[in-house]
């Protein structure tokens, strides 16, 4: 790592918990290259996670960090974005902390379209509790919870985001590294609510439960099946099966809800 | 100034004790009877600046106003029955985490969906008890409208002071009652604001660290320029997660004792008639309205009878009872439920008088002829 990055982390917590090959370093490291790559003012920035392996980030980060319940970072985060809607907030969650449990909050974090940057953790199985299938394990995967195969159908969480109103949606992968700082950067640009799910590795659980082999094989697969925003237009839906689209889906202007809601205060004081 | 006389409901009255405490953000899920607060709230709170917003579930209710609490508005949800249930992961949060917030619990009949529009006191156990592991909370019962603003300054107060969530116990009877009101002048309230780190005298900031030997540590506000770590995992006097033994004992003998240390600072009761009296009835809520009402009847006619008012109700005032004289032989606990604060008292007691309960668990508010035929029969028997 740059010294120059060792300021956005709280080095004497390190080493970290997470497992040798495992995503979630990755996450963290594009997002802090994100940030000093946009020189944002670091006091000015509050990580909120839930709970999982890829929420306990916010421990190793030098910023205003909170560590909230299993699902619930985005309630907490809507909180302290209305309380200042100066502060940069920044939301890190895993698959399941973000689609299962908190599944409610984070549609309509995308509904309200409230300016909260949120970066999914996505190794596709619940890392934490070790293994257990989550709403983006696919059909047909192993987990310690699916013996005999997953039959829940995954979420498209691109799609669910889009639908639900976010304004600022993409995918990038732990294995395109500098694309995935590049989206960062734009969601942290973005007024609004952003979404960046990142596809990661789980080698522990995941890998080991589906037969999928070393951490760098897994990393060779998303290189192998990750395909363009671009390209995928042009595929059709067999050929897109099994692959990973990856790039930009949305990026359009709203109405920001803090900013409307200052509208509100200005409309009850009577000066609008 | 205060204002002239007002006809006021109870749940209108919590808003403007809030906002008088100083509260600047809401965060809350419809639900009756509580309904009428977060309204009021979504009306008032922009015009002093504040900020309101109708979250998904009450869940989320709860997550927001930790989250606005941490970056330094003073927050409060409110909520009713299911609600309640559903915020206990979280009101656990900022119980572990120190983050003053207050939660109004206007009771209604219960379990499940119950009864919903109308009253009952099923929530004492819960309001101490309902999030899980060893935890210490403030819980409040107003019996009147204007009691209802006082307690609400009140609760905030107490958050503030001792960085721990306060419940605001009502019941529908006193949500929805209307009353003559006076408020008080603003000027003359007193306000709590939590304690801030003097980063004059703290060359790093220790976020829960107890500086001051008083269990409180100061603190600090996100995006003030001290950046720091808040978990709901135990964690050490820097904020950061810890498996010791040592550290978990620390944490959770602190958050105790904060509470304990100043339980005469917290309880809160009243006592009517009670220096000569033989039968004492102990209640909170709409039910002691009834209950003053019988005291009054039944000292007409010479029965020494009197009142232990809770206005407090965890930590539970165990001091009224040690204060009673030595006249009383009975207890009567009334409460609309199936014998809940009376567990407390009887714990409080240790034998020394004869307790018995009157209940009413069919969500119709106790009546002052209800509490006269327990007195009697208790006097009779006893
Ligand atoms: C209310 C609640 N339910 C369950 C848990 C147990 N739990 C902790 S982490 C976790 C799953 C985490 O999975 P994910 O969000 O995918 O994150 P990962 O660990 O894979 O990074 C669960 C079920 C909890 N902490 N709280």
């Amino acid at each position: 790592m740059r010294k120059s990055l060792e300021r956005y982390f709280r080095t004497d917590k390190l080493p970290h918990i997470w497992c040798p090959g495992c995503g979630n370093g990755i996450i963290t490291g594009a997002l802090v290259r994100a940030i000093d790559n946009l020189k944002l003012d670091q006091d000015k920035i509050c990580v909120v996670s839930g709970i999982g392996c890829s929420s306990r980030a916010t421990g190793y980060l030098n910023f205003n960090t909170l560590h909230t319940t299993h699902g619930r970072a985005l309630a907490f985060a809507t909180g302290i974005k209305m309380a200042r809607p100066d502060l940069k907030v920044i939301v890190l969650t895993g698959d399941g902390d973000c689609a299962a449990i908190g599944g409610n909050h984070f549609i309509h974090a995308c509904r309200r379209n409230i300016d909260i940057t949120t970066i999914i953790f996505n190794n596709s199985i619940y890392g934490m509790t070790s293994g257990q299938y989550s709403p983006l394990t696919p059909v047909g995967a192993y987990a310690t919870t699916a013996p005999y195969g997953n039959i829940d159908r995954n979420f498209d969480l691109c799609k669910l985001a889009e639908a639900a109103g976010a304004t600022y949606v993409a995918r990038g992968t732990v294995y395109h590294v500098p694309q995935l700082i590049k989206l960062i950067e734009k969601a942290l640009l973005h007024k609004g609510f952003s979404v960046v799910e990142t596809i990661s590795t789980c080698p522990t659980y995941f890998g080991r439960k589906n037969k999928l082999g070393s951490a760098v094989k897994m990393m060779e697969m998303l290189r192998d099946n990750a395909v363009s925003v671009k390209a995928a237009e042009k595929m059709s839906k067999e050929e897109l099966s099994g692959k990973i689209v990856i790039g930009e889906f949305t990026n359009v202007e709203a109405p920001e809800y803090t900013e409307e809601y200052m509208k509100i205060i200005k409309r009850a004081q009577g000066e609008e | 100034m205060s204002s002239s006389p007002r006809l006021m409901q109870g749940n209108e009255a919590c808003v403007e004790g809030a906002i008088a405490a100083g509260m600047r953000f809401y965060a809350g899920y419809p639900i009756t009877p509580s309904t009428e607060i977060a309204e009021i709230a979504s009306e008032k709170l922009p015009k002093v600046g504040g900020k309101f917003v109708q979250m998904e579930d009450e869940i989320g209710s709860m997550g927001a106003v930790i989250g606005a609490s941490l970056a330094g508005l003073k927050a409060m949800t409110a909520t009713s029955g299911p609600g309640f249930s559903l915020k206990q992961e979280n009101i656990g949060f900022a119980c572990l985490a120190e983050v003053p917030c207050v939660i109004v619990n206007v009771q209604r009949g219960g379990p499940s969906t119950g009864q919903p529009t109308l009253p009952a006191q099923g929530d004492v156990m819960q309001a101490r008890w309902g999030t899980h592991g060893d935890h210490p909370i403030i819980v409040l019962s107003p019996s009147y409208v204007g009691e209802v603003f006082d307690l609400t300054v009140r609760a905030f107060n107490l958050s503030e002071k001792y960085r721990v969530p306060c419940i605001l116990l009502m019941d529908e009877v006193v949500g929805h009652l209307r009353e003559k009101v006076q408020l008080p002048d603003p000027a003359t309230l007193e306000i709590i604001n939590r304690k801030k780190p003097d980063l004059s005298k703290i060359s790093h900031y220790n976020p829960y660290e107890d500086y001051d030997g008083d269990g409180i540590p100061p603190m600090a506000n996100f995006g003030e320029g001290i950046p720091f770590h808040v978990t709901g995992l135990i964690h050490d006097t820097t904020g950061f997660p810890s498996t010791k033994p040592e550290v978990t004992e620390a944490l959770i003998g602190r958050l105790m004792r904060k509470i304990y240390n100043n339980i005469d600072d917290i309880i809160d009761f009243e006592k009517y008639f009670t220096d000569d009296a033989e039968t004492v009835i102990v209640s909170f809520g709409s039910p002691a309205r009834s209950a003053i009402r019988a005291v009054k009847i039944l000292r007409n006619e010479g029965v020494k009878v009197g009142l232990l008012r809770l206005k407090t109700i965890w930590p539970f005032p165990r001091k009224a009872f040690r204060e009673l004289p030595s006249t009383v032989r009975n207890i009567i606990v009334a409460e609309m439920n199936y014998g809940q604060l009376i567990e407390p008292v009887e714990a409080a007691c240790a034998g020394k008088f004869n307790i018995f309960g009157l209940n009413k668990f069919n969500c119709e508010l106790i009546s002052p002829d209800e509490v006269i035929a327990k007195v009697r029969e208790v006097n009779k028997n006893a």
